[in-house]
């Protein structure tokens, strides 16, 4: 008879992951809702208005519009690489979460068992995020490829440019933080900020704040967002990457993009912001929605970023990664080093 | 138990890597490489040591690939494809091959290659490799480190001046 | 239960098929990553020889391996650009020069 604890245990996981990917299918939706109105209010408009109260089942229009949509294949596309591309963008953006802690531990009420807030404990959890969520930039380079337009291949080619580039200054700042935290498991990361406000990682001054401003701007530059939306600038590229992609193939494309900008706002919370720390001692609050609230506090700041400011030049784009963010890295590395000796 | 894994990853890295030498189009070799490589870091985490299974995946599928189908499509090199792809060496390179196969395959199976056999039970190796092995890279390895610090640094530096074009001319 | 002789013969065989490809094709491209299936063979031999020798000799000398892996790449595909720029071809058989 096999073990009773290795199936409970093995059914809590696949429950886990179930759970998980299922709440990130579905954020997308509200994430587009909440994007447009934060943009119509930003620009002093109303945002969608007219399905639903205030515009609230915008998000279902939306994808039954793409479910209904013609799948469109163009003739000389590479048949191959062109369906299979929106997969790959997708597939890594779920995978990531495999090693993010949303909290520690938690006793489910009534049948007293006591579960773990997240779906394995990596030693090595940092170097899998930023190396999963790294392939997923196959995705834009196959689609902008295999798609045999112009447009598309120019917006594949800048984005993988601009991956290489940036993905330099972000593992920098993955170093600085696994040399504040002493690990290179998410979980010890997390603890290691535990107590208050002052153990965060952000605020080990004078470093923190640097290697989070580093971070910050490489993975916005990473997960393509304004201002650093060269792969699919509107102005010169059409849509970019994706201007052969239609229907559900588009929406796999704004799916990886979505879940890409939660997990780097989940990343910033886990490496620079606590996890789930409580930044005062507040009772009755659990942990859970602490980590939630700052998420949620990156992502609406990820919305303003996108609505204010403008887009850089692709060649000031490559000064800023070259010739301003890794010379800083590593200036910040060496103050680090020594601060912790 | 640790079998099945084993020969699922085997057979798609061996698969892919055939493929990647017998395709036409240069971007679907990248294709085929860059899954050979996971499967290569699936066979690292076999071997109990996820710091080079994330290494794998980090340097040569996040990195290695991407600088390959950057050049691949910055030369517009897929077009080649009407080009005969194979050259005319195949007469003397596959029978070399075979010959090559058979050799070390008898050695390997016949038990001249031989390391002792054996779980590992060391808490290190299985706990946390990573550790020991940055303790090791900075203390014992330290020379080698160095001297592949300046290599990457020279390729670094190489790979600008040959790809800059003359100014002054 | 895995042994040794199983992760040589995969290293043996992707090691093989290296060796194929940079034998026989002739886009440059190609037997660059021909070239990677190699390292990746060795890669595979030493991690398995570290692991079964319970030391970790074989895994610093993986780790060397892959920067070197990643210095030849940078290297080859500059190369490779440069040599594109001027003779508008990646076909090593038209790359036959410097020949004696």
């Amino acid at each position: 008879m096999p073990d009773i604890s290795l199936i409970v245990a093995l059914a809590l996981m696949v429950i886990k992951v179930f759970i998980v990917t299922t709440i990130l299918f579905v954020l997308p939706l509200p994430l587009t809702y909440v994007e447009r109105k934060v943009a119509g209010h930003i620009q002093v408009r109303l945002g969608p208005w007219r399905v639903g109260p205030h515009g609230l089942l915008q998000p279902f229009a939306d994808m039954i519009k793409l479910i209904l949509k013609e799948d469109i294949v163009p003739d000389k596309a590479d048949k191959f690489l062109f369906k299979l591309a929106p997969l790959m963008a997708m597939l890594p953006a779920f995978v990531v979460y495999a090693a993010i802690p949303f909290g520690d531990k938690w006793t489910i009420p009534f049948i007293d068992r006591e579960v773990t807030l997240y779906i394995a404990d990596m030693n090595v959890g940092i170097l899998y995020v930023l190396a999963i969520s790294g392939l997923g930039i196959y995705g834009l380079i196959f689609g902008g490829w295999s798609s045999n337009s112009k447009y598309a291949l120019i917006g594949g080619l800048r984005s993988s440019a601009q991956m290489i580039s940036y993905e330099i200054a972000v593992s920098f700042s993955a170093i600085g933080v696994v040399l504040l935290s002493r690990s290179l498991s998410l979980l010890e990361i997390v603890k290691s900020q535990g107590g208050n406000l002052l153990h965060w990682n952000f605020f080990y001054l004078p470093v923190g704040p640097v290697w989070f401003a580093i971070f910050l701007i490489g993975s916005l530059a990473e997960i393509n967002r304004v201002p650093f939306d060269l792969p699919e600038d509107e102005g010169t590229l059409g849509a970019g990457f994706h201007t052969e992609y239609s229907g559900m193939r588009f929406a796999f494309f704004m799916l990886a993009e979505y879940l890409a900008l939660v997990t780097v706002s989940v990343m910033s919370v886990v490496l620079f912001f606590g996890g789930w720390n409580a930044p005062f001692n507040v009772p009755f609050v659990p942990p859970i929605l602490w980590f939630l609230g700052k998420v949620i506090l990156f992502i609406y700041f990820f919305m303003w970023v996108r609505f204010t400011l403008p887009r850089y030049r692709y060649d000031q784009l490559m000064t800023i990664g070259w010739k301003i963010l890794i010379p800083v890295s590593l200036v910040n590395l060496i103050i680090t080093g020594l601060m912790k000796i | 138990m640790e079998q099945i894994p084993f020969f699922i990853f085997a057979a798609i890295a061996v698969l892919s890597a055939i493929g990647v030498i017998s395709v036409k189009n240069a971007v679907h070799g990248a294709f085929y490489l860059m899954i050979t490589l996971l499967q290569v870091a699936a066979i690292f985490i076999l071997l109990r040591s996820p710091f080079l299974a994330a290494v794998q995946v980090f340097i040569y599928v996040g990195a290695v690939m991407v600088l390959f189908l950057f050049a691949v499509m910055v030369l517009d090199i897929g077009k080649e494809e009407l080009r005969e792809t194979f050259n005319q060496q195949g007469v003397i390179a596959i029978p070399a091959v075979l010959v090559m196969l058979a050799l070390i395959g008898y050695m390997i199976i016949g038990g001249k290659v031989l390391a002792p056999a054996g779980n590992l039970t060391d808490d290190v190796l299985i706990g946390n490799s990573t550790e020991v092995l940055g303790k090791e890279l900075y203390t014992k390895y330290l020379f080698p480190f160095e001297v592949v610090s300046i290599l990457l640094l020279i390729a670094l530096v190489g790979a600008i001046v040959l790809v800059m074009k003359d100014r002054k001319r | 239960m895995l042994t040794l002789t199983h992760f040589l013969i995969l290293s043996f065989l992707l090691f093989s098929i290296g060796v194929a490809g940079v034998l026989l094709r002739r886009n440059i491209i190609i037997i660059l990553m021909s070239l990677e299936l190699i390292f990746n063979s060795a890669n595979i031999a030493l991690a398995a020889f570290s692991y079964f020798l319970k030391g970790l000799n074989g895994m610093v000398f993986v780790v060397f391996n892959i920067t070197v892996a990643a210095a030849e790449v940078a290297i080859g595909l500059a190369i490779l650009v440069a040599v594109y720029r001027n003779r508008k071809t990646v076909n090593v058989d038209e790359l036959g020069d410097m020949k004696g």
